[in-house]
């Protein structure tokens, strides 16, 4: 029986080889026309290509006027980058003393090299850590000065991408410790401080950033003792720090949350206290889970810095929105918004690929 | 003997109060709390003392008081000698409004996005990537900002208004469109709609019923699309089919009739529904990827079609992990529309804002927004939790 010969047997039909999927043509069948459907999802968005494009181009590049002496010859079909190049320089740095400038973009260099530093995973530790203080210093004496020389300048002539950065950044040191507080403080045994903590986490995470913000400027002052009072930028930082600890916090405690039990019961048997054990046991294990979603949430940090321009601060956008309203220059209002849309997109863009880059990296381990 | 020395080495049962958990836990908590009130009792103390220096007047009393400024849009009756309080409800109904159309358009806007994402046709695909990778990268403020000046300032007056749809305009006057003129038949239809949903209801029940005991399959949904479309159109048809549009038309310097969109509203709502749909394309592709491929070829070996394989397998799987993200991604659409403030849009920030400016009255003003979006955020939490549970894992 063992030499039957199947094909005798059964009827197998002829098949075909497989159709080839190299070269030009096959990929164009494979990806754009295989079926009916695709054909047409494929003509339908190359008709909103050729409809939406050409014009975009023909305002951006075509017919747009690079150099013009003021707004009125600057009018044309296209975009007036003449604009931009008349008015970048406010944009970025705004009412800082327009002498002093190259100061707050030596800041804005420090800070974009601080970060790009920071993405080198081997050199995350101590010496980060003292590089970032060393630079919070020197940005500090760049931007106040009144020392070395430096004539002092007052905070509330700092604007531009300088305080963008500022707000997104210099705040961070001090959420992070509160939202590690606040996410221990969730999970603690004791109830007045878990209730304590979810309270505060879920009254801020309830309400918008705009209502921290006019409670930070509006509210805060008449907080304080009489006589005492606070400079603006301060009070805004203060409520990006307040919002953003909540946030944190309940990421980390996501991380916290996926620790193994046996974890805690290892370290309580060594005779860990309990700020030994979350020191030296829980925290690092559970600070590394969450790295991905704390670069994402550092994003939307730095997107929403941009809302201070409702409590009357000059950062990027408020700049830009500013530049507007010179009566020699009017009606560029497109040309300003694509300006700074593209700066604040480069910046949100190269941090995103990189928290998707660690992701992967950490994710390494779980795929086989 | 050895017992002797280890008895003898053995502390006393009780530790001494110091080193009880129990104890120090007390004290600690009545620790914390007085720390907490008294911080607390500082804050309320000054601001007592700051409010009467600067002679304001504390309490709600003033939402009995006329408000005495004029909101552009609102969908309940207000003018400027109503009181701050209804300006307060005329700012709540802007906001709900505003972040109800928001949420449907995004999710709809964001779930084709992140389909198309998945899509094998690459130039779709492609596209998909190229509006998610834009759009989320940007800060709302500023799309808000941006498609405000391009309706205002941009877009041309209403004589060369921009007519983007047969009688839909654009100009810097807002949107304009074609709306259907009231006729009696029309509530008829309203309710001949929900008596049609209702019985595609049970229609559906019962077909369910009927396919677990008998496994008879019954077309509920064509038959159940039928009721819900076909009720209202036979109403329609029963009245004559009294259709008449109120078209725009150019009138002097402005549109008459139609309906209109105010360029801070069409900015509100476009800016929302871009940068979430966005959001919400990778969260629904996320989720669509999170369910493994031997799903989909478990349900093709059973024999099922493309639509049942999706709608029956697939989509309750990818729900269980859309769901939580997609709660907070509404959240975040109903607390953005407070970014309205930005452009004019009277929404409850801006009308409190407005309130706070002209009355002094911050800390009450700030607390009834925080109320109101807290009382949101939790009904909004709560419905999704709801949702979820009824499609969360159920496990034996």
């Amino acid at each position: 029986m063992a030499d039957i010969d199947i094909a005798q047997e059964l009827p197998v039909p002829v098949e075909r080889p497989p159709q080839s999927t190299r070269g030009v043509l096959d990929w164009l069948r494979v990806n754009l026309f295989g079926s009916v459907f695709n054909t047409i999802l494929t003509l339908v968005a190359a008709y909103i290509l050729a409809v939406s494009i050409p014009p975009v181009i023909r305002w951006g590049l075509v017919d747009a006027i690079w150099s013009a002496p003021n707004g009125q010859a600057c009018r044309g079909a296209g975009a007036c980058w003449a604009f931009i190049g008349e008015k970048a320089r406010f944009i970025l740095f705004g009412t800082f003393p327009y002498d002093e400038q190259w100061r707050p973009l030596f800041v804005v260099v420090i800070f974009i090299a601080m970060i790009v530093a920071s993405c080198d995973r081997r050199l995350w530790g101590r010496r980060l850590m003292l590089l970032w203080l060393a630079g919070f210093v020197v940005a500090g004496v760049l931007m106040w000065g009144g020392i070395l020389g430096l004539s002092y300048v007052e905070t509330r002539l700092w604007s531009g991408l300088p305080l963008t950065l500022i707000l997104a950044i210099v705040g961070l040191p001090f959420a992070f410790p509160l939202g590690i507080l606040l996410a221990l403080g969730r999970r603690s045994r004791l109830p007045a401080v878990r209730m304590a903590s979810v309270a505060y986490i879920e009254l801020i995470r309830g309400v918008p950033l705009i209502t921290v913000l006019f409670m930070a400027s509006v509210v805060l002052p008449l907080f304080l003792p009489p006589g005492v009072t606070i400079d603006k930028v301060l009070r805004a930082g203060i409520g990006f720090v307040l919002f953003a600890a909540a946030y944190l916090a309940e990421i980390i405690r996501g991380g916290l949350q996926a620790i193994p039990r046996g974890q805690l019961e290892a370290a309580d048997a060594l005779g860990l206290g309990y700020w030994q054990r979350t020191r030296v046991i829980v925290l690092p294990q559970a600070l590394a889970m969450v790295i991905p979603p704390l670069v994402n949430s550092f994003i939307g940090g730095f997107k929403n810095t941009s809302l201070v321009i409702i409590i009357g601060l000059f950062d990027l956008l408020n700049t830009a929105n500013n530049a507007l309203a010179d009566p020699n220059w009017q009606g560029f209002a497109t040309e300003s918004y694509v300006f700074v849309a593209a700066i604040y997109w480069s910046f949100c863009f190269f941090m995103s690929r990189y928290s998707q880059m660690l992701e992967r990296e950490f994710n390494k381990s779980r795929q086989r | 003997m050895a017992s002797e020395t280890i008895d003898a080495h053995v502390p006393s049962r009780r530790p001494p109060p110091w080193r009880n958990p129990r104890v120090r836990g007390i004290v600690l908590q009545v620790l914390f709390v007085a720390v907490i009130a008294a911080f607390f009792a500082f804050l309320a103390q000054n601001t007592i003392v700051n409010l009467r220096r600067q002679n304001i007047a504390s309490g709600f009393g003033f939402l009995d008081r006329e408000a005495a400024f004029g909101i552009g849009e609102s969908l309940i009756a207000y003018t400027p000698a109503d009181t701050y309080g209804r300006a307060f409800v005329v700012g709540l109904t802007n906001t709900l409004y505003v972040a109800a159309l928001g949420i449907v358009l995004a999710t709809i806007v964001g779930t084709l996005m992140g389909l198309a994402r998945l899509s094998g046709n690459w130039l779709v695909a492609r596209l998909a990537q190229i509006y998610v990778e834009a759009f989320r990268n940007i800060p709302l403020p500023l799309q808000l900002l941006f498609w405000w000046a391009l309706l205002r300032g941009v877009a041309p007056g209403p004589r060369e208004a921009w007519q983007v749809l047969p009688d839909v305009f654009v100009s810097n006057r807002g949107i304009v469109f074609p709306v259907p003129r009231g006729h009696p038949a029309f509530q008829w239809m309203g309710l001949a709609f929900v008596v049609g949903a209702v019985a595609a209801y049970f229609v559906h029940r019962w077909a369910r019923a009927r396919q677990a005991q008998t496994g008879r399959q019954f077309p509920a949904g064509w038959v159940g699309l039928g009721l819900i479309l076909g009720l209202p159109l036979l109403v329609f048809l029963g009245f004559g089919a009294p259709l008449t549009l109120d078209v725009p038309a150019l009138k002097g310097f402005n549109f008459s009739g139609g309906a209109s969109l105010s360029p801070e509203f069409g900015a509100l709502l476009l800016g929302l529904v871009i940068y979430s749909g966005s959001f919400i394309a990778e969260i629904v592709r996320a989720g669509i990827l999170a369910v493994s491929w031997g799903q989909s070829e478990a349900a093709m070996a059973l024999g099922l079609k493309p639509g049942h394989r999706m709608r029956l397998v697939v989509l309750p799987q990818a729900l269980r992990v859309i769901i939580p993200p997609m709660t907070s991604e509404y959240l975040s659409i109903t607390k953005n529309s407070s970014l309205a403030v930005i452009i004019g849009y009277p929404d409850l920030v801006s009308i409190a804002n407005t309130t706070i400016n002209q009355t002094g009255q911050a800390v009450e003003g700030i607390a009834m927004i925080m109320a109101v979006y807290l009382a949101i955020s939790l009904s909004i939490s709560l419905l999704m939790n709801l949702y979820n549970r009824a499609v969360a894992l159920v496990e034996r």
